[in-house]
C-alpha cells in the first residue's frame, strides 16, 4: 500500500478497452446477424440521419450495450478521481506517478516504454475525459437508441476514450502518438459512422487525412527530440533542457524546429488554420460524437501537447509567437465564420474551432494554466451546446437548419434552459466559468512578456463576436415564432432522461467549474493555477523565467479590473446586437446580406478554403498523378523496357540457329553480356 | 538452443529446405483426378515445414550475432564450393515469414485455382525450398541456385494460372529479374577471383568474403552489379514497372508469395552481400539509393492512388512500402535496419493480406474494378472489418505492425539523411489517401450495383487463412519485443561490420577527396 490507487492507474484506459472488447463481441455475434438479415430482406433506408429512424421492438443484447458502454467509462472516472485524490494527497513537489507496463518499441539507443503518467496536468486531462466522456456516454444511450448499429457505435466510442486516455496519460511522445492517431481513427470510424451516406464517409475521409498531415510534422519532431536528447520520456526530456542549452546541444533553432513540428500536428489535431477545415465537416458524426471528440476531448489534445512540452516551446520565442499568432488569427477567423452558418451544429463547430484558438493563444504567451483551465471549463460549457443542439435535433425528427425551427423554448424546456446556460458561459458573462478562464486568457494575451495589445484585442474583438453568434443561435432556435415544418411540429418533445439528465449535470458544471480558479484580483484564489504549477514550473525553470505564467505582477490592479470590465462591456454589445438583429429587427440580417451581397456569400462559403485547397492541392495531386502512371510508367519506362526486349529479340533473330524459344533468346544474349563484362572487370 | 539434441539441430536447416522437395515429390504419385486430396497433401506438407521451422524460431539466441543451427559439408571442393546453411537475426524472421505465408497462400487456393491443380501446387512447393535456401545459404554458389530455383516456378505460375495478359507479364517478370541474376552472377564471379587473387584461395562462402578488403575502385563496381540485380527484385524505381504486370496477372496465391517473400529477396540481398561486402560504395551511393528510394515511396504512392484496379493499386503501394525499407537498411544504423527488417515483415504480412482479400472478392466477383463496387460493409460485414484492420496496419497506425516499422526506419533515415526522410514521411500522409479512398469506394456508401447485393460473406475456410495475419498485425504493432530482440547482436555486427571495414579501406585515402576521383581518378 505505498500508493494505493495509483498502483492501478492502467485501470483507467483498461476499462474502456475492456469496453471495446465487450462491445465488439456484441457487435459482432448478435448485431452482425441481425444486420445481414435485415438486409438481405431489402430493407433500404431509414437510420441514415441523424437520431431518427423506425421504431421496433429493441433487442435484449441493447440494453447489455446501453449498459457496458457508458459502466466502463463511469468506472474509469471513479478509479480516476481516486487516482488524483491520492496524488493531492502528496506534496506539491511530489504530485507525480509512473507506472512502466511493458517495453514497447525499443532498438538501439532508443527506447520507448507503454508506459503511464500520472501528474496534475495529466490528472486533469483525464477527469474531463472520462468525466464528460462518461456523461456523453449516458447520453448517447438514449440519443442513439433508434439506430441499428447501436453495439458498433459504442464499440467506437468505447475505443476513443480508450485512444485519448492513452493519449492524455503517456509519458513519453510515442504513447501520447499512439493516442493520437488512435482518437484519429475513431473519429474517422464514427464521423463516417452512416457510411451509406457520401458526405459522411467524405469527412471521415478527409478528417483523418488532414490529421496525418499534422502527424507527420508530429513524427519529424519527435525524431528531432530523439536525436536531440537521446530519449523520448517526458521526465527525461524536460530534466536534459537546462544541461544541453548549456552545453549548445539544444540551440533556439533546433528547440525552434522541435516546437514548430509539434505545433503542426497541434494545428492538424487542433483544428487551427490552416487545418482547420475537417472540424466542420465532422458534423456529419452522431452530435453525441461531435460533443466528445470534435468539442469537449479529441480537439484539446493539440493544446495539451503544446502545454505539455511547455518547456520546449519556452526556449523558442519565434515558436511562442507563431503559436499565439495563429491562435489569435483563428479565433477570429472561425468566429465570423460562425455568424453566417444556418445549421446548428456548423455554428458550434466553428465556435469550437475558435475557442480552442483562444487556447493556443494563451500557450502562446506562455499562460500554459489558462489554456489548459479554457481547455476544461470549455469541455463543459460545450460539449452541453452540443449535447443540447442534439436534444433540439432529436425533438426535430433530424432537422438541423436553424430557419426551420424557432420558438421551441416552451417546448423544450430543460433543453433551452441548459443551453442558454451554457451561452452564457462561453458568452463570457461574469460568474460563469468560461467568464474566469477567457478572461485570465485575455488578461495575459495583454500583460505577458510574451504578450502583445493586438493579440488581446483581437482575442475581446472574438468574445464579442462568440457572444453575437451564440445569441444569434439561442434566439433563432428557441426564441420568435415557430419557422418548422407542420409535420416535425407535430412530433416535437423533450428529450428522455437519460439525455437530460447529462444536459443539467453539465449545466451546473458550466457554472461552477471555473470557481477553483478565480483571479487574485477578484479576491478568489486560483486553485487552479496553484494545481498545476508544478508541471509548468519545470518550464519555467529552464527557459526564460517564470515571468510567462506570473507576468501579471507588475500591473496595477486597475487596469486589469479595466480591462476585464472592457471584454464584458464587448460580449454584451455582441449580445445586444443580436438581440436587435433577431428579436427586435428580424429582417435586418437579411437587408444587410443583401447589401453586401459579395462578403456575405464569402463568409457564407466559409471564404471558399476548401475550394481553394481543392483546386490548389487535391485536383493537381490527383490528375499529376494519372500523367505519372501514363505517361511516365507505362509510356516512357515500359517504352524502354519493351524496346530493349524488341531489339534483343530482333539481334535473337540473328542467333536463332543456336537458340530456339523466345526467353531462351534473351537468356542467352544477356549471358554473353555477362561473359564480355567479367572479362572486362578482371583484364582492366 | 540447448534443448534442441546436436544431430538435430545441425540438420535442423536443411530439412526445413528440402522438406517441401520431398513434398513435390509426394505429389507426383497422388492420382490428378483428387484435386482435393492434393491440396489438403499441400496443405500439410506447408503446415508440417512451418511447424519445422518454429523450433529455429524458438531456439534462437539472439545474443549472438553468429550463424546458428550451421551446418557445413564440402560440395564442389576443387573450387572451394560448399554446401553451407545457417540462420543469424537477419534471415530468421524472413524464414518465418516465408513459413508462415505459404500454408495461408496455400489455403486461398483452395477454389481458386482449378486447372492442374497438381502442378500448381507442385511448383508452389518448388518456390518454398527456393525461398527457403535463399534465405539460409551462406555459400555464394548456393545462394544464386536458390535464387535462380526461385524463379522457374514463379514464371510458371504467372504464365499458366494468371489472367489475361499472363504470358506478356510473366515474359517481363523473367527479363527483369534474369537481368538481375546474371549480373549478380558477374559480379559473384568477379568476388570470387578476387578473393583467390588476394588470398590464393578459392572460395564461395559469404564470411570468408567478409574478411576482404575489398580496393575501393572494385567495390564501386561489384556494388553496381550486386545493388542492380537486386534493385530489379525489390524493386526500385524506375525498374519497378514489372511488378504491377506481375501481379495484376498472377493467381492470388503468386501474388501473395510475390509480393510478401520474393522481393524481400531483393532487399535482403541489399543487407546481406551488398552492403557489407561493399561498405565504402554502398555509404557513397547513398544519396543515389536514397533518392531512388523516396521517389519510389512518393511515386509508388501517387501512381497507386489513381488505380482503378484493386490489385494493381496495391502493387503500387508496394513500390512504396519497399522504398521504405530501402531507406531504412541505408540509413546504416540499429534503428533503421532493424525497421527495415521488421518492415519487410510487415510488407509479407500487411500486403499479403491485402492481395487475399482482393482475391476473395475476385472469387466472388471476378472483376477487381473498385468501380464495380461500393457499398459492400452492408452485405459483407466480416469482410468489412478485416479489410479494415489491414487497411490500417498499411498505413501504418499505431498499435499495427507498419507503425513499429515504419517508425523505426524514419526515426533511423532522419539521423543519417535528413531531408530524405522529410520528404519520404509524406509517403504517411499518401499512403492514408490511397488505401482510405479505396476502402471508402469499395466499402462505403449505398449499393449501386445489383450483382453485390447477394454477396456471401467470408467463409471458414478464409477466416481461418486471415486470422493468422490478423494475430500478426497486432502482435508486432503491440510488442514488436519478440520480433526485433533476435535482431539486435546480428543487425549491430552489420553495423559495426559495415563502419570498422569503411574506416580501414578509407584509412590512407586523403581527406575530403571526391567520389570521382576516388572510383574514377578524375582529378579536379
Amino acid at each position: 500500500m505505498v500508493t494505493g490507487i495509483l498502483d492501478y492507474i492502467w485501470l483507467v484506459p483498461a476499462l474502456p478497452l475492456l469496453g471495446v472488447l465487450l462491445n465488439g463481441a456484441i457487435a459482432l455475434f448478435c448485431e452482425r446477424p441481425l444486420l445481414l438479415a435485415e438486409a438481405a430482406h431489402g430493407d433500404e433506408g431509414h437510420g441514415h440521419g441523424d437520431a431518427h429512424g423506425g421504431h421496433h421492438a429493441p433487442a435484449p443484447y441493447r440494453k447489455l450495450v446501453a449498459f457496458i458502454g457508458p459502466a466502463v467509462v463511469g468506472a474509469a472516472f471513479v478509479v480516476s478521481v481516486l487516482a488524483v485524490l491520492a496524488l493531492a494527497a502528496r506534496p506539491a513537489h511530489d504530485r507525480f506517478f509512473v507506472q512502466v507496463l511493458f517495453p514497447w518499441i525499443q532498438a538501439g539507443g532508443f527506447s520507448a516504454p507503454a508506459a503511464l503518467q500520472l501528474d496534475p496536468l495529466s490528472s486533469v486531462m483525464i477527469l474531463v475525459v472520462t468525466g464528460v466522456g462518461f456523461l456523453i456516454h449516458v447520453y448517447s444511450a438514449g440519443y442513439m437508441s433508434h439506430e441499428k448499429a447501436f453495439a458498433r457505435y459504442f464499440v467506437y466510442l468505447n475505443l476513443f476514450t480508450f485512444a485519448m486516455l492513452t493519449l492524455v496519460l503517456g509519458s513519453n511522445y510515442l504513447v501520447m502518438f499512439v493516442g493520437w492517431e488512435g482518437v484519429g481513427l475513431c473519429s474517422y470510424l464514427l464521423i463516417g459512422y452512416w457510411y451509406e451516406k457520401k458526405s459522411a464517409s467524405d469527412a471521415g475521409k478527409k478528417a483523418f487525412i488532414v490529421n496525418r498531415i499534422g502527424d507527420f510534422g508530429f513524427m519529424l519532431g519527435v525524431f528531432l527530440i530523439f536525436w536531440t536528447f537521446g530519449t523520448v520520456n517526458y521526465t527525461e526530456v524536460f530534466a536534459k533542457v537546462p544541461l544541453l542549452s548549456a552545453n549548445g546541444v539544444l540551440t533556439t533553432e533546433i528547440a525552434t524546429a522541435i516546437t514548430l513540428l509539434l505545433f503542426v500536428g497541434a494545428i492538424g489535431k487542433s483544428a487551427q488554420i490552416p487545418l482547420y477545415v475537417w472540424l466542420p465537416d465532422a458534423m456529419e458524426g452522431p452530435t453525441p460524437v461531435s460533443a466528445l471528440i470534435h468539442a469537449a476531448t479529441m480537439v484539446t489534445a493539440g493544446v495539451y501537447m503544446v502545454a505539455r512540452s511547455s518547456s520546449l516551446f519556452l526556449l523558442s520565442p519565434v515558436s511562442m509567437g507563431v503559436v499565439a499568432t495563429v491562435g489569435a488569427a483563428t479565433a477570429i477567423f472561425s468566429a465570423t465564420i460562425g455568424i453566417t452558418q444556418n445549421d446548428i451544429k456548423r455554428v458550434l463547430a466553428y465556435s469550437t474551432v475558435s475557442q480552442l484558438g483562444y487556447m493556443f493563444l494563451a500557450c502562446g504567451v506562455g499562460a500554459f494554466t489558462a489554456g489548459i483551465f479554457h481547455l476544461m471549463t470549455h469541455a463543459f460549457f460545450k460539449a452541453l451546446l452540443f449535447l443540447g443542439s442534439g436534444s433540439v435535433i432529436h425533438a426535430l425528427s433530424g432537422e438541423q437548419d436553424m430557419r426551420k425551427m424557432g420558438s421551441l423554448k416552451k417546448h423544450l424546456p430543460i433543453t433551452f434552459t441548459t443551453m442558454f446556460i451554457a451561452t452564457l458561459a462561453i458568452a463570457g458573462i461574469p460568474g460563469l466559468s468560461g467568464f474566469f478562464s477567457k478572461d485570465e486568457i485575455l488578461w495575459k494575451a495583454f500583460s505577458s512578456e510574451h504578450g502583445h495589445i493586438a493579440l488581446w484585442a483581437v482575442a475581446a474583438l472574438a468574445a464579442g463576436i462568440t457572444a453575437f453568434y451564440m445569441f444569434r443561435l439561442v434566439f433563432l432556435t428557441f426564441f420568435g415564432e415557430s419557422r418548422m415544418e407542420p409535420e416535425v411540429e407535430k412530433h416535437v418533445h423533450e428529450s428522455p432522461y437519460s439525455m437530460t439528465v447529462p444536459l443539467m449535470l453539465l449545466a451546473v458544471l458550466s457554472v461552477v467549474g471555473g470557481w477553483i480558479g478565480i483571479p487574485e484580483v477578484l479576491k478568489g484564489h486560483n486553485y487552479f493555477e496553484e494545481w498545476l504549477a508544478p508541471v509548468f514550473a519545470q518550464g519555467a525553470a529552464g527557459g526564460h523565467g517564470a515571468a510567462g505564467a506570473h507576468g501579471a505582477a507588475h500591473h496595477p490592479v486597475a487596469l486589469e479590473l479595466g480591462l476585464m470590465a472592457g471584454s464584458v462591456a464587448v460580449a454584451l454589445c455582441g449580445i445586444g446586437l443580436a438581440y436587435y438583429l433577431y428579436r427586435v429587427r428580424t429582417n435586418k440580417p437579411k437587408e444587410i446580406a443583401e447589401a453586401v451581397p459579395g462578403l456575405y456569400d464569402v463568409v457564407l462559403n466559409k471564404y471558399y478554403v476548401d475550394e481553394i485547397y481543392d483546386f490548389l492541392f487535391v485536383r493537381r495531386i490527383v490528375n499529376g498523378s494519372i500523367v505519372l502512371w501514363q505517361a511516365f510508367d507505362a509510356a516512357f519506362i515500359d517504352g524502354i523496357v519493351n524496346g530493349i526486349a524488341a531489339a534483343v529479340r530482333g539481334a535473337g533473330d540473328g542467333v536463332r540457329r543456336l537458340q530456339t524459344g523466345v526467353v531462351g533468346n534473351y537468356a542467352f544474349s544477356l549471358l554473353l553480356g555477362a561473359v564480355l563484362l567479367v572479362g572486362y572487370i578482371l583484364t582492366r | 538452443m540447448t534443448w534442441i539434441p546436436a544431430y538435430l539441430s545441425s540438420n535442423l536447416l536443411t530439412a526445413l529446405i528440402f522438406f517441401p522437395l520431398a513434398g513435390a515429390l509426394l505429389l507426383f504419385f497422388l492420382p490428378r483426378e483428387n484435386p482435393r486430396l492434393i491440396r489438403n497433401a499441400t496443405l500439410l506438407v506447408t503446415l508440417v515445414e512451418f511447424l519445422l521451422s518454429l523450433p529455429v524460431a524458438i531456439g534462437f539466441n539472439g545474443a549472438t550475432a553468429a550463424m546458428q543451427f550451421v551446418q557445413r559439408v564440402p560440395w564442389i571442393p576443387g573450387y572451394g564450393i560448399e554446401y553451407h546453411v545457417g540462420v543469424d537475426g537477419i534471415s530468421l524472421w524472413l524464414v518465418m515469414l516465408t513459413t508462415f505465408l505459404m500454408p495461408i497462400a496455400i489455403l486461398s487456393t483452395y477454389e481458386a485455382v482449378e486447372k492442374h491443380v497438381k502442378e500448381f501446387m507442385i511448383f508452389m512447393l518448388v518456390l518454398e525450398v527456393g525461398m527457403v535456401g535463399v534465405f539460409l545459404a551462406i555459400d555464394l554458389f548456393l545462394f544464386y541456385i536458390f535464387w535462380e530455383l526461385v524463379l522457374i516456378p514463379m514464371y510458371f505460375l504467372i504464365g499458366v494460372w494468371g489472367s489475361e495478359r499472363r504470358i506478356y507479364s510473366a515474359i517481363k517478370f523473367f527479363l527483369y529479374t534474369f537481368a538481375g541474376s546474371v549480373l549478380m552472377l558477374v559480379a559473384i564471379i568477379a568476388l570470387y577471383f578476387h578473393h583467390y587473387a588476394a588470398t590464393g584461395v578459392y572460395t564461395t562462402n559469404l564470411l570468408r568474403m567478409y574478411e576482404l578488403s575489398i580496393p575501393v575502385k572494385l567495390q564501386f563496381w561489384m556494388f553496381a552489379a550486386f545493388a542492380l540485380a537486386f534493385a530489379f527484385k525489390v524493386p526500385m524505381f524506375p525498374f519497378h514497372t514489372w511488378l504491377p504486370d506481375a501481379h495484376v496477372d498472377a493467381p492470388t496465391a503468386g501474388s501473395v508469395i510475390l509480393a510478401a517473400v520474393l522481393l524481400k529477396m531483393g532487399t535482403y540481398g541489399f543487407l546481406r552481400f551488398a552492403m557489407p561486402l561493399f561498405p565504402v560504395a554502398a555509404v557513397d551511393l547513398m544519396p543515389l539509393v536514397a533518392t531512388l528510394a523516396v521517389i519510389g515511396i512518393i511515386y509508388g504512392a501517387l501512381v497507386a492512388m489513381v488505380q482503378k484496379d484493386m490489385k494493381k493499386l496495391v502493387a503500387y503501394s508496394s513500390v512504396s512500402h519497399l522504398g521504405f525499407v530501402m531507406l531504412g537498411l541505408f540509413a546504416f544504423n540499429v534503428q533503421g535496419i532493424e525497421g527495415g527488417i521488421l518492415q519487410m515483415i510487415n510488407h509479407g504480412v500487411s500486403t499479403g493480406a491485402l492481395f487475399l482479400i482482393v482475391g476473395i472478392i475476385y472469387e466472388r466477383r471476378h472483376t477487381r474494378l473498385i468501380e464495380e463496387f461500393g457499398g459492400l460493409s452492408k452485405v459483407v460485414p466480416l469482410y468489412a472489418l478485416v479489410f479494415m484492420i489491414v487497411t490500417l496496419s498499411s498505413v501504418g497506425l499505431p498499435g499495427t505492425n507498419g507503425f513499429v516499422g515504419e517508425f523505426l526506419i524514419l526515426l533511423g533515415a532522419f539521423k543519417t539523411a535528413k531531408w530524405y526522410t522529410v520528404f519520404a514521411a509524406t509517403g504517411v500522409i499518401l499512403s492514408a489517401v490511397y488505401m482510405l479512398w479505396m476502402f471508402q469506394r469499395v466499402m462505403f456508401g449505398k449499393i449501386t450495383n445489383e450483382k453485390n447485393r447477394h454477396l456471401p460473406d467470408l467463409k471458414p475456410r478464409e477466416i481461418a487463412y486471415m486470422l493468422p495475419l490478423l494475430v500478426m498485425i497486432f502482435w508486432i504493432g503491440v510488442y514488436p519485443q519478440t520480433f526485433l530482440r533476435k535482431m539486435d547482436a546480428s543487425v549491430s555486427a552489420a553495423v559495426t561490420r559495415i563502419e570498422t571495414k569503411r574506416q580501414a579501406a578509407l584509412g590512407e585515402r586523403p581527406q575530403g577527396e571526391t567520389l570521382l576521383a576516388r572510383y574514377f581518378d578524375v582529378k579536379k
